[in-house]
């Protein structure tokens, strides 16, 4: 692999001296990648973009940019596009206006600011609407237009806090799909801050999920879903059953382990013997089928969603499960009251090592 | 009903309490006489006449002129710098300055003119031009500090950001982005320095020298040592200067539309 594009070296960040908004980091982003950086509210990934884009300085460490040290240069001459949550476009300027702004600042020939002004708009499927304001455009819009000028003058880097935030989940997930899109098409590196996990999983290259200040895991979508290393990953990313369980021993790759309610399941992990805890995904979980664990249990409540129902199951010891069935015509589904079988793979349990704290 | 007629009526009454005094000029800046009488007994223009012709009144008009522009410049620029360093800046005691910086709104102008007398008789800028219009600034600067202030305050800080992420230096920033978002609120701040320089008088009286006559102080002259009925059409023009102060600054502030 080639060397970085960005790099995050021991990069802290503290408001007061005291409480660390972002605790020492260390991250590195490949050219052309799609990284995004979730988490919740305050878990540090905002202030992380904002030090890389210049508008807050690291309290230590260094970031590196194309192998520069870029600590002490001002946001203006980092040459990192930004796409804002609320659009940050130029009210007094038309939708041209705003797009010529970038490339006014680089002294770039009348005729050839046009013709990129031109493809830029037709890139975003906004042609025709050069001469609006702002305000006479839709959110959606005025994001298209936010995203364009933040491509138009051709930055490596294209960093986007939340972008779609404020839009309504019809046109997030289109926006989605296009903001992917032009990544590709354009090649540029994005890094990507949200909260949605869905938006997460759907756009990324890699995910590096935030939690109080510090990175808890970084990688593919697929293996963050599928192997989440830690329980707040785990409970993050998609909807996860979290168990409290005890692992009894391993047999050639495969842990015994036993539930608080006393059922024995067999499990797959990085575990020592002992205390526990094991993620069980709602969807990998059948009922009355086969599989090497059978753990019986109470439906309690069961919830139509249309393309799936989701069932509360109490086991044995009173832990509550939940199931995800996938919907089929004529099949019926268990109501409360009903005993069933919960059937599992290992593989689909996945015991994690003791939470540190 | 009867309610809304008593209202509407003391309503009426108060409007003409304080409009009179200009109703009553204005026919009498027509008169062909020394000797003003309600209604006049026959009309001129004689007195318009002599205020654009007499030296005195010319003088005293271009003085003014020169002052309040004099003012004008140097209180905007001032009172915008302060507005976007409390605005955007992270001063301690922030509402502290903001207070001192109001206070010649509230201090008696024949406090402020002692004081300022006071100070400038060592400096040797009492009866000088220059200490005339720093006078006048210190009086205009708050207006404009808390227009100015008015419109940042509908002003998104993201779009600076947004504006350095382009490429712009914080000074095109200001000039591209800042400056014609907030221009109806200077623009407010520049009419507000402007007006209180040129109806200035108290200051005027303390701080100007003997060949410094502002327009104020020659119509206080003219009714106080010689009796020039010159001062009802000095009283006209002037009260047309400030209407047209007025619509221009409302109109500057209908234009900023969302800010300010």
């Amino acid at each position: 692999m080639s060397a970085p594009l960005v790099r995050f070296r021991g990069v802290a960040k503290s408001y007061d001296g005291r409480a660390q908004a972002v605790a020492p980091l260390d991250l590195e982003v490949a050219e052309g990648e799609f990284l995004t950086l979730l988490g919740p509210s305050g878990s540090g990934k905002t202030t992380t973009l904002m030090m890389l884009a210049g508008f807050e300085e690291p309290s230590a460490g260094e970031i590196l940019l194309d192998g520069r040290v870029m600590n002490r240069v001002p946001p203006h001459r980092r040459g990192i596009g930004v796409v804002f949550q609320n659009y940050a476009l130029f009210p007094h300027m038309t939708v041209a206006q705003n797009l010529a702004f970038p490339l006014e600042m680089r002294r770039m020939p009348r005729a050839e600011r046009d013709a990129r002004i031109a493809r830029a708009l037709a890139m975003v499927r906004l042609a025709g609407m050069a001469e609006r304001k702002p305000a006479q455009l839709s959110g959606g819009q005025q994001q298209r237009v936010a995203l364009a000028r933040a491509l138009i003058f051709s930055p490596r880097l294209v960093l986007m806090d939340e972008p779609l935030g404020a839009l309504d989940r019809q046109l997030r997930e289109q926006l989605q799909l296009e903001i992917k899109a032009l990544h590709a098409e354009l090649g540029v590196t994005i890094l990507y801050v949200t909260h949605d996990q869905g938006e997460a999983l759907t756009m990324s290259d890699r995910i590096a999920v935030f939690h109080q200040g510090r990175i808890e895991q970084i990688g593919p979508p697929r293996e963050l879903y599928d192997r989440p290393a830690t329980a707040f990953v785990a409970g993050f990313l998609g909807e996860n059953n979290l168990l409290p369980a005890t692992v009894l021993g391993a047999d050639s790759g495969v842990l015994r382990c036993r539930l608080s309610g006393g059922a024995e399941v067999l499990a797959t992990g990085d575990a020592t013997p002992g205390e526990a805890l094991l993620v069980l995904r709602p969807e990998r979980i059948a009922l009355d089928g086969s599989g090497a664990n059978r753990v019986p249990g109470t439906v309690t409540d069961a919830i139509f969603l249309g393309d799936q129902t989701r069932l509360r199951v109490a086991l044995a010891g009173g832990q509550a499960v939940t199931v995800k069935q996938p919907h089929r015509e004529g099949e019926r589904m268990p109501a409360p009251g009903d005993a069933v079988t919960l059937c599992f793979p290992p593989e689909a349990a996945r015991i994690l090592p003791p939470q540190r704290t | 009903m009867t309610g809304r007629v008593l209202v509407g009526g003391a309503a009426a009454l108060v409007l003409l309490f304080l409009v009179s005094p200009m109703l009553a000029i204005l026919p009498l800046s027509f008169s062909d006489s020394e000797i003003l009488r309600l209604p006049p007994e026959g009309w001129s223009l004689r007195w318009y006449e002599r205020l654009f012709t007499s030296d005195r009144w010319l003088l005293a008009a271009r003085n003014s002129v020169v002052v309040a522009v004099a003012t004008t410049l140097l209180g905007t620029v001032l009172g915008t710098l302060a507005a976007l360093g409390l605005h955007f800046g992270r001063i301690p005691g922030r509402g502290a300055i903001l207070a001192l910086l109001a206070m010649p709104v509230v201090t008696p102008s024949v406090v402020t003119a002692a004081a300022l007398f006071l100070a400038y008789s060592p400096l040797g800028l009492t009866g000088t031009m220059a200490g005339l219009v720093l006078g006048h600034t210190i009086i205009s600067v708050p207006f404009v500090v808390l227009a100015v202030l008015a419109s940042l305050r509908g002003f998104d800080a993201t779009l600076l950001r947004a504006a350095a992420s382009l490429g712009a230096t914080p000074a095109q920033a200001f000039r591209r982005v800042v400056l014609p978002l907030i221009a109806p609120g200077v623009a407010a701040g520049a009419v507000f320095a402007f007006a209180t320089s040129f109806d200035e008088f108290i200051l005027t009286l303390f701080l100007a020298g003997p060949g410094q006559f502002t327009l104020p102080r020659q119509i206080y002259a003219a009714v106080r040592d010689v009796w020039d009925p010159t001062i009802c059409a000095a009283a006209v023009v002037l009260f047309l200067a400030s209407m047209l102060l007025l619509l221009a600054s409302e109109a500057a502030r209908r234009r900023g539309g969302g800010l300010g």
